[in-house]
């Protein structure tokens, strides 16, 4: 049932609506004769402010407003992948054929195609019974994915009808349900509104790394399947490489990544690189992987709002298949600012620096939609939903509102240097104030997989990382000379490690993804240089002539060895390491145990 | 007219207005200005005033509502012509006559039409081809502070720009908001000389003109901009000087209509009115144009994150930053490497497009230029006498980069080989060993020891 009414005031985003009695508060709405896509946020008697998606400049009052009697959904089905959508899951590319290089206003488009034909194969039988989460049969979405079509989260029953294998387009039907004396049509899209989480049947626990193959992450502070993370840092400190680097390589089945107020430049560059790109999991192009969702910042306020529940309800959407999904928001900044411009425009009392006060909830209530879950359904499938959402703190300062509310509910915190980033020491991750509560729980994947002492050789690292940020501030009140040699060999290690270890070149062809097996075997020669080094310096070595070894530079050029070399190369630098020491320590009594490891 | 505030006004009795329409306001002398609706009502309307609210009344002015938008006519006529900061002429030329009217807010380029930019453009300055490489279709703003010379830096772009190999149309837009008389006939005399004007178009909003009219000045610009590059094919460089200058004029509409006011008294949607101006940047597939942004904003107190230089650097791709201490030291073009980054470097340099080893040699430079920044302060402390011989080098390195490889002449035109060739000079003072950046094979192939022996 749809009702009409009459705009009353036009004030940027936010327009009022007269005549508009029963309309349901986030109906979505068509505003003015150009039909743009509105929300309804606010009902006042007869009167409802709707938050428009569009621009509005053009609209006077006067002009219709028709309620369309649904909230703002999701578009659920085959052809979600490979696919890039505005906030509101316009798909961009059929933006572009219908309205030109330019976005015009009120052009409709459905958020799946419906010409589109999927061959679906069955998976249950007349007489079956199912319930919500259930899987009907399934349809080769990509070359990598099978797509469950699944009964609908609200509906059971017994199944009256399927569709036998076949061609199907999103809009034929594929299943008849019997149930509460009704009878139920399913078809392979389904409609959920994006500011409601999916249902599931549980939480679980989540232990499953999430490997990025960038190694500060992975080695330092790592993420589970179904974990959160936050990634702030000022601007040019590289969240959105970092975000690009976890697109493109962590080890999820779908990856979901949501532009949320950025560049349109690098939305370009993702559209450019990612069909080109392979999946380290499967080998095949990374577009079947992934949806994108692109609301750039001269894009409609509103839209950039809703963006990142649009991405959050897909990404729900392939996790109740089974899969695990990872969100990747860039940034999360950007759509607490909507909410603030909106908020503003809405005449709302402000609360912390103009955010609205709801601010905090509704991050908590974003975050909370993540984890590992055992999904509906009677086939006891788990899946998980991972989300990294960067945050873009004015002046680089971390003691507001956004990164604040949000850190409150995140476990793991990235936080990106500006300092760093200046030296061009990338990732810019600060080893000092970043943490993952993951890390005891990912102990036992390392353990498992020939990485026998990881945790030892991880905490012994991160502590001449901490003994270094120490020692510097000594430094930089009395010089170095007054430092004992340990000492002095403390600060030759954290550079190496830094050098070695923590840079990692998103651009270099080999250093780009680095595997955890080589990230391991490369801890383990830090590992070893340290102890020889220990045992020289105890030994009278100096530590200047520990740091003056030739086999120093070649372990800080470890991120470039092949992958397939690096075993070998490994052997090569243990021995020239072995036989390097022996050399610097030929004579001094003390010395000549080989190290473990 | 009910009500007079500031550069707003508010009219009642009015009907079906629409949103962002054009209005006539005629004062009691009978002198016209133009106006804008901000909000529009039932029978209210709320109207920002182009030249300024002076001799307004609520008696005796009339406003009549046009029923258009705001528009600017376009043509290729425009090259050439200095026009004020709300598009009429100022020169003393010829009427414009317009080829097509185009409504100056644009609409966003959809992100799937639009083409990664990859064509690094040599400026001929060290200090950002060889460390910030410029690419077409980039906006990269130049973070000033009173008194240092971004006008000279941003001329000289204008000046040497150009990308190898191709001899295409090229044009400059430039639009001034409330820069003084002084600093526009830099420019002016400037692009005269070297005969740029005839392929420029100018807007100049002078700092004592109406604070409202710098309110539409760049999307003025920019829409002529649009229509040379994709509409024309031209490669279009805007230069939009003073970004903080636009940012008070926001400022002050928004006091106005006494909003609530976020950082520092700017409003909150700041963030999306600058990322409509500067995203209006980029190339297009299948069309010839591009446009380049060099926005220039000064940061008020050297204040890297007041909001203006803050939430530009959000939305631009890198920036170049000025410093006073190097001004001081009378280094020219005195960028600070160090906060300065261009993010679509990547993808325009290396081989086939600078050179092979370019990406390497940028990283290496930061790499000891920062070393050597870190031991200065240290060594203003400590003294020189408790640093080690490598530490030595490094702080060396960082006096001599400064003064041969970022230090330049305002009309020297250095080509991507020189830059590097001079940055391999530099590097070779370091030993091989410290060059970690730096793949084997390249040091073998460039660094300059070797051929020495």
């Amino acid at each position: 049932m749809t009702i009409t009414g009459e705009v009353v005031r036009i004030a940027g985003a936010v327009v009022s609506a007269k005549n508009l009695a029963g309309a349901r508060m986030y109906d979505v709405v068509r505003v003015g004769d150009k039909q743009l896509v509105g929300e309804i946020v606010v009902l006042e008697g007869d009167v409802a402010t709707i938050q428009v998606y569009e621009e509005t400049e053009g609209i006077a009052p006067g002009e219709p407003v028709t309620t369309t009697g649904m909230p703002l959904s999701a578009e659920l089905g085959p052809g979600l992948l490979g696919t890039t959508y505005d906030g509101i899951q316009r798909p961009l590319e059929i933006l572009l054929a219908e309205g030109g290089d330019f976005i015009v206003r009120g052009v409709h488009a459905p958020g799946l195609r419906r010409e589109c034909g999927w061959d679906f194969t069955p998976a249950v039988r007349p007489g079956d019974r199912v319930v919500g989460g259930d899987t009907l049969g399934a349809v080769v979405e990509t070359e990598v994915h099978e797509h469950r079509v699944m009964v609908p989260p609200t509906l059971q029953g017994t199944i009256a009808e399927i569709a036998p294998e076949g061609r199907y387009t999103v809009d034929d039907v594929v299943a008849t349900l019997k149930g509460d004396g009704r009878t139920q049509t399913v078809r392979m899209r389904q409609y959920w509104p994006v500011r409601q989480p999916r249902p599931v049947l549980r939480r679980l626990e989540a232990a499953d790394p999430l490997i990025s193959g960038q190694r500060v992450i992975d080695t330092f502070f790592p993420l589970v399947k179904g974990g959160t993370a936050a990634l702030p840092g000022p601007f040019g400190a590289g969240k959105t490489v970092v975000q690009h680097q976890l697109a493109k390589y962590v080890n999820a089945d779908i990856i979901v990544y949501v532009g949320c107020g950025e560049r349109g430049n690098e939305m370009a560059d993702v559209l450019r690189q990612f069909p080109a790109l392979v999946d380290p999991t499967t080998g095949k192009s990374l577009m079947d992987r992934t949806v994108l969702i692109g609301n750039t910042s001269n894009m409609p306020v509103a839209a950039r709002e809703a963006s990142v529940y649009t991405g959050i309800t897909i990404a729900e959407y392939y996790r109740d298949m089974g899969y695990d999904v990872a969100l990747m928001a860039d940034s999360t900044s950007r759509w607490a600012e909507a909410m603030r411009e909106i908020s503003g425009r809405l005449e709302e009392m402000p609360g912390e620096q103009g955010y609205p006060a709801y601010l905090a909830s509704r991050l908590a209530d974003f975050y909370e939609r993540a984890g590992r879950m055992a999904v509906l359904g009677s086939s006891g499938r788990t899946g998980s939903v991972t989300v990294i959402g960067s945050v873009s703190p004015p002046g680089g300062d971390f003691s507001e509102p956004v990164t604040q509310n949000t850190l409150r509910v995140v476990r793991v915190l990235w936080a990106l240097d500006a300092d760093l980033a200046h030296e061009r020491h990338f990732p810019s991750i600060n080893w000092l104030t970043s943490y993952s509560a993951y890390a005891g729980a990912v102990q036992g994947w390392w353990t498992a997989h020939a990485a026998p002492r990881w945790e030892e050789y991880r905490t012994e690292m991160m502590g001449v990382l901490q003994a270094e940020s120490e020692l510097l501030e000594t430094v930089q009140l009395v010089g170095e000379d007054v430092l004992p040699e340990e000492d002095r060999l403390v600060l030759v290690q954290a550079r190496l490690i830094r050098d070695g270890f923590l840079i990692q070149s998103a651009f270099h062809p080999v250093d780009t993804y680095c595997p955890a097996e080589k990230q391991y075997l490369m801890l383990d020669l830090l590992a070893r240089f340290y102890r020889h080094g220990q045992r020289a310096v105890a030994a009278g070595v100096s530590a200047a002539a520990v740091g003056g070894l030739a086999v120093k530079s070649r372990i800080e050029r470890m991120p470039f060895v092949p992958d397939e070399r690096f075993a070998g190369e490994h052997a090569v630098i243990a021995q020239e390491m072995d036989e390097a020491f022996a050399g610097l320590t030929a004579g001094k009594a003390a010395y000549g145990v080989t190290p473990r490891g | 007219m009910t009500r007079v505030t500031g550069p707003l006004i508010t009219v009642a009795g009015v009907a079906d207005v629409a949103y962002g329409e054009v209005v006539e306001i005629t004062v009691p002398s009978g002198e016209r200005r133009a106006g804008r609706v901000l909000e529009s009502r039932e029978d209210t309307a709320v109207v920002q005033v182009f030249g300024g609210t002076e001799a307004v009344d609520t008696l005796r002015t009339s406003v009549r509502f046009t029923g258009e938008t705001m528009k600017i006519g376009v043509t290729e006529a425009l090259l050439g012509r200095i026009l004020s900061g709300t598009g009429e002429p100022i020169d003393g030329g010829p009427l414009i006559i317009p080829d097509a009217m185009r409504e100056i807010s644009g609409s966003p380029i959809n992100p799937s039409a639009r083409d990664f930019p990859r064509d690094s453009i040599e400026t001929g300055i060290s200090a950002i081809d060889g460390m910030n490489t410029l690419v077409r279709g980039q906006k990269l703003p130049i973070f000033s502070g009173s008194g240092l010379p971004h006008a000279r830096l941003a001329a000289q772009i204008a000046r040497q720009a150009r990308v190898r190999g191709q001899a295409e149309s090229f044009s400059v837009v430039f639009a001034a908001m409330g820069i003084t008389y002084e600093e526009a006939d830099f420019f002016i005399r400037n692009f005269r000389e070297t005969g740029a004007l005839e392929q420029a178009v100018v807007f100049v909003n002078h700092a004592d003109d109406p604070v409202i009219e710098r309110l539409i000045t760049p999307q003025m610009a920019l829409t002529v901009a649009e229509y040379l590059a994709f509409d024309l094919g031209y490669h279009v460089l805007v230069i939009l000087t003073d970004m903080t200058n636009y940012c008070e004029a926001l400022r002050e509409v928004a006091a106005a209509r006494e909003e609530v006011p976020g950082r520092r008294g700017y409003p909150g949607y700041m963030y999306t009115d600058l990322a409509a101006i500067y995203e209006r940047a980029g190339r297009i597939k299948g069309r010839e144009g591009s446009i380049t942004q060099i926005p220039i904003l000064t940061m008020p107190n050297d204040d890297i994150t007041h909001p203006v230089p803050d939430l530009t650097g959000y939305i631009t791709e890198g920036q170049i930053v000025f410093s006073r201490d190097l001004h001081r030291k009378g280094i020219y073009p005195p960028i600070d490497l160090l906060p300065s980054l261009s993010r679509l470097m990547q993808g325009g340099i290396g081989e086939g497009r600078t050179r092979e080893d370019h990406a390497a040699v940028k990283d290496q430079l930061y790499a000891a230029y920062a070393r050597g920044r870190r031991l200065r302060s240290l060594v203003a402390v400590v003294g020189e006498e408790s640093l080690g011989d490598i530490d030595l080098l490094y702080l060396t390195f960082a006096d001599r980069f400064e003064a041969e490889f970022l230090q330049q002449q305002e009309n020297e035109r250095r080509t991507f080989e020189e830059t590097l060739d001079t940055a391999w000079q530099l590097l070779s003072m370091l030993p091989e060993s410290e060059l970690v950046r730096i793949e084997p094979a390249l040091i073998e192939k460039y660094y300059p020891g070797e051929a020495d022996g």
